[in-house]
């Protein structure tokens, strides 16, 4: 067992994750002193093939077969089952996608591990890596180590890792592009996938919004909701919410932000009553500025924040939607 | 039809957390517990298919003796009967060994769907559904939102990234793992609560169901994240803070 293999996700254009994994992956593979190696599936991968010729890797494989062409869990456990199998990595990591999330507990099952899912820093004692992931929702943190005897599958959480800090050759030389030709039938595919698509257009634009003013599970019932529109209405912004608010319906859902919602930058984003959880996270943590207003003074919201109040949103929400009027008048 | 919902029990969101002395765990006399949130999720939807398309939902839970409690929740809700896996090992297992033993009990009742959460509150893994899926050689779906039965087949609509979905199609039986929010969910009856008591529950012990195999990750140690970015808290009276808040946001973001 030897190598580094990042394997990266890929469909007429990556997914951004990928080059975080990939940078982890590089880091990683400096420490143990190991080569780095990245595959990509499907059945088009001359672009891709192209970018990562220019990536500082040892070897980089085009897992390449018409059954890839659209995605499915069978097709692509399948086929980097293959590749690991003849290549033996030490280490096989991924973006925790959420078609990582599809595939890659099984995958990680065909040689008898568990993947450690989401890990957001790796470290290195006596030689062997420690994985540290969220537990509670990121209010703790493990170290896990690998114990297993194959190869051990990690997959890399958001923004966990910096794209930029991928170091490219000094040299500016190009890593050979290697073929993998899976084999694989199309009976062995037991799921057929869709067209890919999107709910509704979307009439809330808060990509463009300046000022949002986002609500949590902090304020506990729907009835409570103006404490945070009055809020909005004093700042003049838009009001957004985390997953919870709009799984119950209290607002629509174009005005969730986060993974599987919008992502958002404003010039200042008010988080009210929201914990911090990775998902949220990830949809405003390019905000210019945050606030957040919390009870918790230990929640992950804080690790974000710019500024927080600590304290019952009941109580400042309305003192803060009081004083922005008194600001704005005098 | 016949469908088994796993349900993990697992610190309630709000409980106060601190570490136990070994610092491997948390100190749980100090925790409340309920039902992991996809989980209810999960439960509502195969109520939701039993009242459609017929049929009986069976609970399938590991956990020690307190997550009978969660258990008899389950079934006040609506669920049929249940499989309690006692064990006071979850902390230590890895997911192989546990998918291993909720696999086994669900080999044993051949249901056409087997649905779970998409993870587990505390542990965050969003393992245990797809593992089981492969052990017990079923196609499966991480991340629905949405399920359709047609004939012998289930046709689902996964959840994708920044608002993308997409439906996919397969053969049952199957394994969903299923999102929050897919739909409402009910809360238990008076009836329902007294019918509970009545309804069957199978406690099994994990070594009829899969030998001991070491562990393939180890957990080495919780400790609360360090604090890696200062924010500025801003102290005092509500109105008092809320004032100082207000001046931030016009001088210094210049928003106001
Ligand atoms: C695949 C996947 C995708 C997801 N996508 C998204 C997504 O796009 N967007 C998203 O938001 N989530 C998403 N989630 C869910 C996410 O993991 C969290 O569950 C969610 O963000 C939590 O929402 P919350 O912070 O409002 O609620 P909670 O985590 O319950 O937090 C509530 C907060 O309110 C505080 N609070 C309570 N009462 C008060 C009070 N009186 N005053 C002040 N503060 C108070 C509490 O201290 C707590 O911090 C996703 C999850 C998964 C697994
Ligand atoms: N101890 C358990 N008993 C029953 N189901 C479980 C258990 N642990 C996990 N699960 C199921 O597997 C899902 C994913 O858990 P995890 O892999 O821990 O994130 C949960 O939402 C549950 O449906």
């Amino acid at each position: 067992m030897n190598g580094v293999l990042a394997i990266l996700e890929y469909r007429g254009g990556w997914n951004r994750m990928s080059w975080e994994a990939l940078a982890a992956g590089q880091a990683l593979a400096a420490q143990l002193n190991q080569p780095l190696m990245a595959a990509v599936a499907g059945a088009n991968l001359d672009e891709a093939m192209a970018d990562l010729a220019a990536k500082p890797l040892a070897r980089a494989f085009a897992v390449r077969h018409p059954l890839l062409g659209e995605y499915t869990a069978d097709g692509f456990t399948a086929a980097f089952e293959q590749l690991i199998r003849a290549l033996d990595p030490a280490l096989a990591l991924f973006p925790h996608t959420y078609q990582v999330r599809d595939f890659a507990p099984c995958l990680a099952m065909r040689f008898g591990q568990t993947l450690i899912a989401d890990a957001i820093a790796i470290g290195v004692d006596s030689g062997q890596p420690v994985f540290v992931r969220q537990l509670l929702q990121g209010k703790l943190n493990a170290d896990y180590r690998h114990a297993g005897a194959g190869p051990c599958f990690v997959s890399i959480q958001a923004g966990a890792f910096r794209a930029d800090a991928l170091a490219g050759e000094p040299s500016g030389a190009r890593c050979a592009v290697e073929e993998f030709a899976p084999r694989i039938e199309a009976s062995q595919i037991r799921s057929q996938p869709g067209e890919r698509f999107r709910e509704s257009a979307q009439t809330v634009d808060l990509s463009a919004a300046s000022l949002i003013v986002a609500v949590g599970r902090g304020i506990k019932e729907q009835a409570n909701l103006p404490v945070v529109e009055e809020l909005a209405r004093a700042l003049g912004a838009e009001l957004a919410a985390s997953r919870p608010i709009c799984d119950n319906g209290w607002l629509p859902m174009e005005g969730q932000v986060g993974s599987s919602g919008q992502t958002v930058s404003p010039k200042v984003y008010i988080a009210v009553g929201i914990s911090g959880a990775i998902q949220h996270l990830v949809g405003m943590k390019g905000s210019k500025a945050i606030i957040a207003i919390n009870k918790d003074e230990s929640a992950p919201i804080f690790e974000v924040a710019d500024y927080g109040i600590v304290g019952d949103l009941f109580e400042v929400a309305p003192a803060l939607t009081a004083a922005v009027r008194k600001v704005k008048g005098g | 039809m016949k469908i088994i919902v796993a349900v993990k029990q697992v610190p309630s969101r709000d409980s106060a957390i601190r570490l136990d002395a070994a610092g491997k765990w948390l100190e749980e006399r100090d925790l409340t517990f309920e039902i992991n949130e996809p989980d209810a999720y999960a439960l509502e939807e195969a109520l939701l298919l039993k009242q459609k398309h017929g049929g009986e939902v069976i609970v399938l839970c590991a956990g020690p003796e307190r997550a009978g409690q969660t258990i008899r929740e389950t079934l006040a809700k609506g669920a049929d009967r249940a499989i309690h896996i006692l064990c006071d090992d979850l902390v230590r297992l890895d997911t192989l060994a546990l998918a291993r033993r909720l696999a086994a009990a669900a080999a044993a009742e051949n249901a056409d769907l087997i649905l779970t959460g998409l993870q587990s509150d505390d542990l965050g893994l969003g393992l245990t559904g797809v593992v089981m899926a492969e052990i017990l050689g079923m196609p499966h779906a991480a991340i629905v939102m949405q399920v359709e039965i047609l004939d012998s087949s289930v046709r689902v609509k996964r959840e994708l990234e920044d608002g993308w979905f997409q439906w996919v199609q397969m053969p049952m039986p199957a394994l969903l793992t299923i999102q929050s929010g897919i739909s409402p969910l009910r809360y238990a009856t008076l009836m329902g609560i007294k019918k509970a008591k009545t309804k069957e529950v199978r406690r099994i012990a994990p070594e009829q169901l899969s030998p001991p195999e070491p562990p393939t990750i180890a957990l080495q140690r919780v400790y609360l994240p360090p604090r890696k970015k200062k924010t500025q808290i801003i102290t005092g009276a509500p109105a008092e803070a809320a004032a100082k808040l207000a001046d931030v946001l016009k001088f210094e973001m210049r928003v106001l």
